[in-house]
């Protein structure tokens, strides 16, 4: 069976100057259909690129990356799209959903881009939306609703396209600890209804939600496996699940 | 899609309804201003067209100037123009103005009279509604008899002016016709007309010699014919051109309503400048959408929204937005074209056409002014839009 993800000795370079600076250094990672991985690094390490690249939102400088067997290489901004639209449901730290229309319009949008049916895509996004448990908040507004609910909404959005891999970027980052949770609660049930679910997070706490990690420092994997293993990495690095040592790494970039 | 895009788009116009109606407001000032000037010129046109219809476009005056009243053309060569090319000539008069003071009570009332012969009134299109009009035996005789129009039958006789006398210059003329109203039966007006036989009116002003006629083509296709005709007959009469003027109606019409046109074209070319402005106000307050809609942007970009997505989108608002102000300035150029028309006495309306240009050259600038900013929010990269606060 070919792997849903799969990374193969991929570099990100960015040009700044004379100087290149490597954002990916060579990652090779491998993720088949049903798992559920957190990719954990601190800020800069190059998690948000990887992600990128693993959400066709861009392309690595060298190396193949394949989703679903097919390689991304040089395609146009506009097949990208298609690509994310058929493949990827996308969760992001700031729900990302458009205050202007409802909550079923926001659910409704990647539907819309797929050129289907308004019908079609009214019943889609309403069973999506029933799936997170708000389909009663279908004709609100993202305002009028608290951020856990509107976090809700934007992975009723991800699931409306019946995508392969959902991929949630910090979906945890604006809430409370008690919200967060249940957000984290609700993945784990996704994931054991068969989603393969990708987590990209600075958070060991939430990271350890997951199945599998995979540790990213400076552009390398320097952990990839089983959650119960990835205690003696994060002591040989000295990286503290205390959120101070995270803040410090924010504020430098 | 399209439909969505439509919503979207009215939406967005909806939601910054100050914004949208400041951006608006130069197309509504322009289109207003092209509606308005091209109704107003076309009414002034129109106006003009119907002043000369009513003389009769096929009319060629001819006037021969001489003051030592020596040159002459005689009303016998005319007559037998008239008779010899009967599909180019309809008909003619002469035409002898003559002072006329008319006496009602004991007080001189000055007006003119016209000395015309049998063909004159039927030339002109005019209806006699009582009696007769001026006969060949009247011009032949020299008949004292006049026909009048209603303002003189009325002023004067109370309406009961036939068989009646009235006093021209001390002289008795009998009342033989009255023409139907034609204006307002007002002073000045088209009714406030006396006809008498030429004869008459060119003894009364001490003169054997005819001066002007009015000579009238078949139709508005032989004018040239009959103007070529009568230049011939001046020419063989009296020789030098300094002596004689053959003036076509349809020339001074044509000539006017072509002065008219430019002076039209000049002002809506003035008009079309302020829409050129309005453009780039639309696009300037589409870059600003664009880069204010820069997340919103990378969302749709993220969840599979290709460039012509985005794009069209864009070029949709702004569309919508030069679209409304078409409208808007469609409905005010009509208001201030209908009551400019009122307050001028002039019928003016507001052409099809007109309408139906101004809303697609308004259309046009959205999407010609909305391109670029579409073009940049289509183009912008989606992680760099995400990212973007």
């Amino acid at each position: 069976m070919t792997p849903l993800v799969e990374l193969k000795d991929v570099y990100k370079i960015y040009k700044m100057g004379d100087t290149s600076v490597h954002a990916l250094d060579g990652i090779s990672l491998t993720i088949e259909k049903g798992e559920f991985v957190a990719i954990v690094g601190q800020s800069g390490s190059g998690k948000s690129t990887c992600m990128n690249i693993i959400g066709c939102l861009d392309v690595a400088t060298k190396g193949t990356y394949k989703l679903n067997g097919r390689r991304i290489g040089n395609y146009s901004q506009d097949e990208l799209a298609e690509i994310r639209n058929k493949m990827l449901g996308f969760i992001f730290q700031q729900y990302n959903l458009i205050p202007k229309l409802t909550v079923l319009e926001n659910v409704q949008l990647p539907l819309l881009y797929a050129g289907m049916r308004e019908s079609e895509q009214r019943a889609r996004a309403l069973a999506s939306l029933e799936r997170v448990g708000l389909k009663a908040k279908a004709g609100n507004y993202p305002s009028q609703l608290s951020g856990g609910q509107q976090q809700r909404v934007s992975i009723a959005r991800a699931l409306a396209g019946e995508p392969s891999v959902i991929l949630a970027d910090e979906p945890t980052g604006a809430l409370d600890s008690r919200t967060g949770r249940e957000v984290m609660m609700f993945l784990q049930k996704l994931n054991r209804e068969g989603n393969t679910i990708i987590l990209v997070t600075h958070d060991n706490s939430i990271a350890a939600r997951a199945k599998r990690i995979v540790r990213i420092t400076d552009g390398r994997i320097v952990y990839d496996g089983p959650v119960e293993g990835d205690v003696t990495v994060m002591q040989m690095h000295g990286a503290g699940e205390e959120a101070p040592e995270d803040e410090k790494a924010k504020g430098a970039t | 899609m399209l439909w969505k895009c439509f919503k979207m788009a009215i939406n967005s116009v909806i939601s910054n309804k100050m914004r949208s109606l400041l951006t608006m407001l130069g197309i509504i000032i322009g289109i207003t201003a092209v509606i308005s000037l091209v109704s107003l010129m076309s009414g002034l046109t129109s106006e003009v067209t119907d002043a000369f219809e009513e003389v009769g476009i096929e009319a060629i005056s001819v006037a021969v100037t001489d003051r030592a009243d020596t040159i002459e053309l005689p009303v016998e060569h005319v007559d037998e123009l008239a008779q010899k090319y009967p599909d180019i000539i309809q008909g003619y008069s002469p035409s002898v103005t003559m002072p006329a003071y008319i006496k009602d009570g004991t007080e001189s009332v000055m007006s003119s009279a016209t000395g015309v012969n049998e063909q004159y009134i039927d030339l002109y299109g005019y209806k006699i509604e009582y009696g007769r009009g001026i006969t060949y035996i009247d011009v032949e005789r020299m008949q004292k008899v006049c026909v009048i129009g209603t303002y003189i039958a009325k002023e004067f006789f109370d309406g009961d002016a036939l068989g009646k006398t009235l006093q021209i210059t001390g002289t008795p003329y009998k009342v033989v016709g009255i023409i139907e109203e034609r204006s307002d039966s007002e002073k000045d007006s088209d009714d406030d007309c006396i006809y008498v036989p030429y004869t008459v009116a060119a003894h009364t002003v001490h003169s054997s010699k005819i001066s002007r006629y009015i000579v009238y083509a078949t139709n508005q296709e032989t004018v040239e014919a009959a103007e070529t005709l009568i230049e011939q007959l001046c020419d063989k009469d009296i020789g030098d051109d300094d002596y004689y003027t053959v003036i076509a109606m349809k020339a001074i019409a044509e000539s006017l309503t072509s002065i008219l046109d430019s002076m039209g074209a000049v002002l809506i070319a003035i008009a079309a400048i302020s829409l050129v402005v309005a453009g780039i106000g639309i696009m300037n307050i589409m870059l600003v959408s664009v880069t204010e809609r820069t997340r919103e942007i990378g969302i749709r970009k993220s969840l599979g929204a290709k460039q012509r997505d985005i794009l069209s989108q864009f070029i949709m608002e702004a569309g919508m937005l030069s679209c409304i102000g078409g409208v808007i300035g469609i409905a005010f150029g009509s208001l201030l074209a209908v009551g400019a028309g009122k307050l001028l006495d002039m019928n003016v309306l507001p052409t099809p056409a007109s309408i139906i240009v101004s809303f697609t050259v308004s259309a046009a600038i959205g999407v010609f002014f909305g391109f670029m900013p579409a073009k940049k929010a289509a183009e912008l990269n989606p992680i760099d839009a995400l990212r973007y606060d």
